[in-house]
């Protein structure tokens, strides 16, 4: 009986630091941010109070969920036709797929925006192709603006997006497929009426993964918004160390974090729904 | 005919999403080739001065150091906490170790800029105490990355361990091992390609890692990734182009790498 205490005190010894550590570096922390939110600069609920009625967080709001929905909406898109040739496509194209996924995730995200601002500059290689085609005259304004935070989003998103609805797409039996086609439907139809009805879970989980990734990161809309198209993150990183502003970066934060934990109760209700109905 | 048809424009659609991706890439090599001061195209005048003037700088290659010294450190202690977290709790696999699983991996769902936050919190606190391991210190950020990598390598190691067959714990134990017996001669020597490959994850990880190190960090440490943050913030140089391609080649390999050991381990799953 000692023994098998012993071994299961041994084995409690092995679980216990991380957990532990983590609650002591991460969780306690976590608990003195939100303090901070109702706390600094003067107790009570004053910043809570500015996030809803200031007009300039209001529009910084505004935009973040508007460049958030449109680079999910376009990651997934991506996502959605890289991960059909991944999945269904012939070898040889699996494997480029497969590269052309994996390499640039593991690229850092200062790389990837800095290659953007190479690329889409004034005098970048797609202005210098588009006027040598003849499409523009002069060098269009395509960094430093929304368009390039949406461009550096989406460039970051699509791998997030291609890991659930692979995995969707995986689990989809083939035949149904070739039944339909089978039963003479077309190429569109097929996809619009079959395949895509049956990946609505990953289509699901990849849009909410995606928008939850687009709310919280800062570094690619600091570098290509170039300070005119502030988002949420990057905001609070310039409350935290420009204004010094604690008590409203705290505030945002949790307001962000009170947002992001409905979106994964979403998710995890809306997978739940699925298992039933299966 | 048909089936022809749609696989051929979904994979002409697909030429473009995979252009997407490796553009901005691709776009940086010519741009650290060249000859003038700023940042350009090369223009038929390929140099390597700013690789040089890299390896020259004394502020790139003390940003290396620490870079490197951090990684270090942060992955390999991240890996073994992993280690024995994964480990414990596939001995005991209990609802209680699965719900510690649930919340060793919550801050990976966090936003890095409120996780960054947090451990702004946190090592103003701890430099309160210890000034030597706090804010703006490298054993700060070695906290701080040990924080933020963690998850990741908890994840890659419950995933080697599931196949993992049960049996052999059985087994050590019935021979009469101990726990320690078991963990370190039997369960363990099993793992070594997932022990290596959760370090390597770490590794990469820790390198890269910038959203975190900006809040914990001010003048007395600058990592490779701060460095160049600080440098596409104030005025771009093509020093940014050369450090990049080195990056790009640097996590290409590792990449490549990984997928050998990946690539040994189900070799050896599968001739086991």
């Amino acid at each position: 009986m000692n023994a098998v205490n012993s071994t299961a005190f041994k084995r409690a010894l092995l679980i216990a630091p991380l957990p532990l550590l983590l609650a002591l570096l991460y969780g306690l922390p976590l608990a003195g941010v939100i303090g901070w939110s109702v706390t600094l600069p003067t107790p009570g609920l004053e910043q809570y109070r500015q996030v809803v009625t200031d007009p300039s967080i209001r529009d910084m709001l505004l935009r973040t969920l508007r460049l958030c929905l449109s680079s999910t909406v376009l990651a997934v898109a991506i996502g959605y036709l890289l991960s059909y040739c991944w999945v269904f496509a012939s070898r040889p194209w699996q494997r480029v797929v497969e590269i052309a996924v994996f390499v640039p995730m593991w690229i850092s995200v200062l790389v990837r925006a800095f290659g953007w601002l190479i690329a889409l500059g004034n005098e970048g290689i797609l202005n210098t192709l588009l006027m040598s085609v003849g499409l523009i005259h002069g060098p269009v304004q395509m960094t430093r603006n929304e368009f390039a935070v949406v461009v550096g989003m989406v460039h970051f998103m699509v791998p997030y997006a291609v890991f659930p609805l692979s995995s969707s797409m995986r689990q989809i039996d083939r035949r149904t497929l070739l039944a339909a086609r089978g039963l003479g439907a077309g190429g569109l139809r097929t996809f619009w009426a079959v395949l895509v009805p049956q990946t609505l879970p990953g289509l699901l989980g990849a849009f909410l993964i995606v928008f939850v990734f687009c709310l919280g990161f800062f570094i690619t809309p600091a570098i290509l918004g170039g300070g005119q198209t502030t988002m949420i993150a990057e905001y609070v990183y310039l409350q935290m160390f420009q204004t010094n502003n604690w008590g409203l970066g705290a505030a945002l934060s949790v307001v962000l974090l009170a947002f992001i934990g409905l979106m994964a109760a979403l998710l995890m209700w809306a997978s739940r729904v699925n298992k039933l109905v299966r | 005919m048909d089936a022809k048809h749609t696989g051929h424009m979904s994979r002409s659609m697909a030429v473009f999403a995979i252009g997407f991706l490796l553009f901005p890439l691709l776009a940086v090599v010519p741009v650290s080739f060249t000859s003038k001061r700023y940042l350009s195209m090369p223009e038929g005048h390929w140099s390597l001065r700013h690789y040089a003037a890299l390896f020259s700088s004394s502020d790139w290659m003390s940003s290396i150091v620490q870079s490197v010294l951090v990684a270090a450190c942060a992955s390999v202690i991240a890996t073994v906490l992993a280690v024995t977290f994964s480990v414990g709790v596939w001995y005991v696999r209990s609802r209680i170790a699965k719900a510690m699983v649930a919340l060793v991996l919550v801050p990976m769902v966090i936003p890095p800029v409120i996780s960054a936050m947090v451990l702004y919190f946190m090592e103003t606190k701890l430099g309160s105490w210890m000034p030597s391991a706090g804010y703006d210190t490298l054993p700060g950020v070695v906290i701080a990355h040990i924080v933020v990598i963690t998850p990741y390598c908890v994840v890659t190691m419950l995933v080697a361990l599931s196949p993992l067959d049960r049996r052999i714990e059985l087994a050590a134990r019935n021979l009469g091992a101990g726990l320690a017996q078991t963990t370190f001669m039997v369960v363990l020597p099993n793992l070594k390609l997932a022990i290596a490959s959760t370090f390597f994850l770490g590794l990469a990880l820790s390198w890269e890692e910038i959203s975190v190190t900006l809040f914990v960090t001010s003048v007395n440490v600058n990592t490779v990734p701060r460095h160049i943050w600080t440098d596409l913030r104030d005025n771009i140089s093509p020093g940014v182009a050369a450090i990049s391609v080195l990056l790009l080649a640097l996590t290409t390999a590792v990449l490549l790498g990984r997928m050998a050991v990946q690539h040994l381990a189900a070799r050896r799953q599968t001739t086991h």
